[in-house]
């Protein structure tokens, strides 16, 4: 049971996809000016995920060393295919407005990271678990940094949610502040490395802050030096 | 008591930070006084605010990093960011234009990267470049210069237009700010830059009553202004020689190659509008973010000469002092690497 509490820390906080692999940015950066559209992409990313790493452990076996990565390509990229037809079947307005983010799905270096570190080396349901938990890890990002654009860049939240969820969604959006004008730069790329540069600051503040309660060592005395040369 | 001995050389030019930075303040003065007269009383509220929330960011920052708050903010290089973008904002730009610019400066631009000396970026132009591509309609809503205006903007509708954004009567900027034939006042660069798409000439676009000498009613003595402060400032031995005549020199250059083989704009027009002068003496000479080696100073200068009037001649935007110094600013650790000057007996050339 540990193996699955393990999993769940380190793929949604300790080694976050986004936030301390920092894979998968192309996405992460593109994708995620509104919350709609940075949920549908992490539900897309979250389901290939889960589907790739037991495809990979159930096949690990047959596979050859010398030709794993081509094969993994190929059994992430027929999930990809699966999303895509999904979503161009069943969420169509989101389908245009991810656009070629979605096929970009097959590049994104979480999901081979997965394959490749994890899924090749251990049974189907622990992949499945890492894959939910990395997946679920990744797409919180994607919200987190949707939602901060959405808010500083318009004002809305859950604007366009009715593209991913249905007609019934559109009541979700949530006008928090008028803006006469948008801010742009939180909706232009600029805004999505300056957010995620933020989020990653967060979370270092909260481990340093956890580090320092949970273990109050006291600061290790400083030989003091009769002279400091700095000569690097 | 602790003694600590430097190497040598052991004389000391006397200037602090503090120093500098008051010496360059007052180097605006000219050009502040020379646009407010052309331009109206808004840049002394746009500095008002701009001074008020760079010295309460500052303060908050360097509280939250636990440092001595009034020793560092004293130092006056928050001032300074804050003069510099109140005077590249539009004078009558709404209120929280400015606001947002100089928090992003001090805080992100600067204290985020370890405050000053470690900033990579010229604060002030980040913060510039973040309000043009954030708000395009209130950053290039110029006025043009009174004399030009169809009905003066009184003190008071001035100060309504700041905080409102609507004069006492109601009118909003862009209907307060048309010009005697109707059309919205540009600034001269901007003119140029969409007369010259709709295929005129270039002379035929200065062929226009916003133009009476070189460069536009107005900006060429807001220039001139700011060339008198940064002739002070080279006097006074508060920057250096290098950066600025390297930059004037390559846009003079660069221009008179586009004038006579071109026909374009000629080489006063492009330095004495927009943002040249303010640019060459108080911007690209940010000591924090510029090249430090004179070789590197003189490559730096001319680079950013260059790309202002590649900028301005086949770009987007019509002034491209901001972009330049930015894209020079990531440039600086190259330059300052393939620049450094031979050590004092080592290395000569054999």
């Amino acid at each position: 049971m540990s193996e699955y509490k393990t999993l769940a820390h380190e793929g949604l906080w300790k080694n976050n996809a986004a936030l301390v692999q920092l894979l998968g940015l192309c996405p992460l950066l593109a994708v995620t000016s509104t919350v709609t559209n940075a949920l549908g992409l992490g539900i897309a990313t979250l389901l290939v995920l889960v589907g790739s790493n037991v495809t990979v452990s159930i096949v690990r076996n047959w596979v050859p060393k010398d030709i794993r990565i081509p094969v993994f390509v190929m059994i992430i990229a027929a999930f990809v295919t699966i999303i895509q037809l999904l979503m161009n079947a069943y969420t169509f307005g989101l389908y245009q407005s991810l656009g070629i983010f979605i096929p970009l799905i097959v590049t994104n270096c979480a999901i081979i990271g997965r394959a490749e570190a994890y899924a090749s080396k251990n049974t189907p349901i622990l992949s499945a678990w890492d894959g939910v938990m990395m997946g679920l890890g990744f797409a919180a990002v994607l919200v987190i940094l949707g939602a901060m654009r959405e808010l500083i860049g318009q004002g809305t939240l859950f604007d366009g949610a009715e593209l991913l969820l249905g007609e019934w969604a559109t009541a979700l959006r949530i006008e928090v502040i008028n803006f006469d004008s948008q801010f742009l730069v939180a909706i232009l790329p600029p805004g999505a490395f300056l957010g995620l540069g933020l989020i990653i600051a967060a979370k270092n503040y909260f481990d340093e802050r956890q580090k320092a309660q949970t273990q109050p060592t006291a600061p290790a005395e400083k030989a003091e030096r009769a002279r400091v040369t700095s000569l690097t | 008591m602790k003694l600590t001995m430097a190497s040598s050389p052991h004389n000391h030019s006397l200037k602090s930070v503090n120093k500098l930075m008051i010496c360059v303040m007052l180097a605006c003065i000219p050009g502040i006084l020379v646009q407010s007269y052309f331009f109206g009383i808004g840049v002394f509220i746009q500095l008002a605010l701009a001074l008020t929330t760079v010295s309460l960011a500052e303060a908050a920052m360097i509280k939250l990093r636990s440092r001595p708050v009034w020793p560092t903010l004293s130092d006056g290089s928050a001032w300074l960011t804050g003069v510099l973008i109140a005077v590249s904002v539009p004078p009558l730009a709404p209120w929280w234009v400015v606001v947002i610019g100089a928090c992003f400066a001090i805080v992100i631009v600067k204290q985020l990267y370890g405050g000053l000396g470690f900033n990579l970026f010229n604060p002030a132009m980040a913060a510039y470049v973040l309000l043009l591509i954030s708000f395009p309609v209130q950053m290039t809503a110029w006025l043009p210069v009174q004399s030009l205006l169809n009905t003066p903007i009184t003190l008071f509708d001035q100060i309504a237009l700041i905080f409102t954004e609507a004069t006492y009567s109601g009118l909003s900027l862009e209907q307060a700010r048309q010009v005697i034939d109707g059309a919205t006042g540009a600034t001269p660069l901007d003119h140029v830059k969409t007369a010259t798409g709709q295929s005129l000439t270039v002379q035929e676009a200065m062929d226009n009553n916003a133009f009476t000498r070189f460069a536009g009613e107005g900006w060429q003595w807001v220039n001139l202004a700011y060339l008198l402060g940064g002739l002070y400032l080279l006097k006074a031995k508060v920057i250096n020689w290098h950066i600025p005549v390297a930059m004037i020199a390559s846009l003079a250059v660069c221009s008179l190659f586009g004038y006579l083989l071109g026909g374009q704009a000629g080489v006063a027009f492009h330095l004495l509008s927009g943002a040249t002068m303010i640019g060459a003496f108080f911007i690209a000479t940010d000591p924090v973010s510029a090249s430090t080696t004179n070789k590197g100073r003189l490559i730096y200068g001319a680079l950013i000469g260059l790309l202002v009037y590649l900028i301005r001649q086949f770009g987007g935007y019509p002034d491209a002092v901001a972009f330049s110094v930015l894209l020079l600013n990531m440039a600086v650790p190259l330059i300052d690497h393939y620049t450094q000057p031979r050590t004092y007996g080592h290395g000569a050339k054999k």
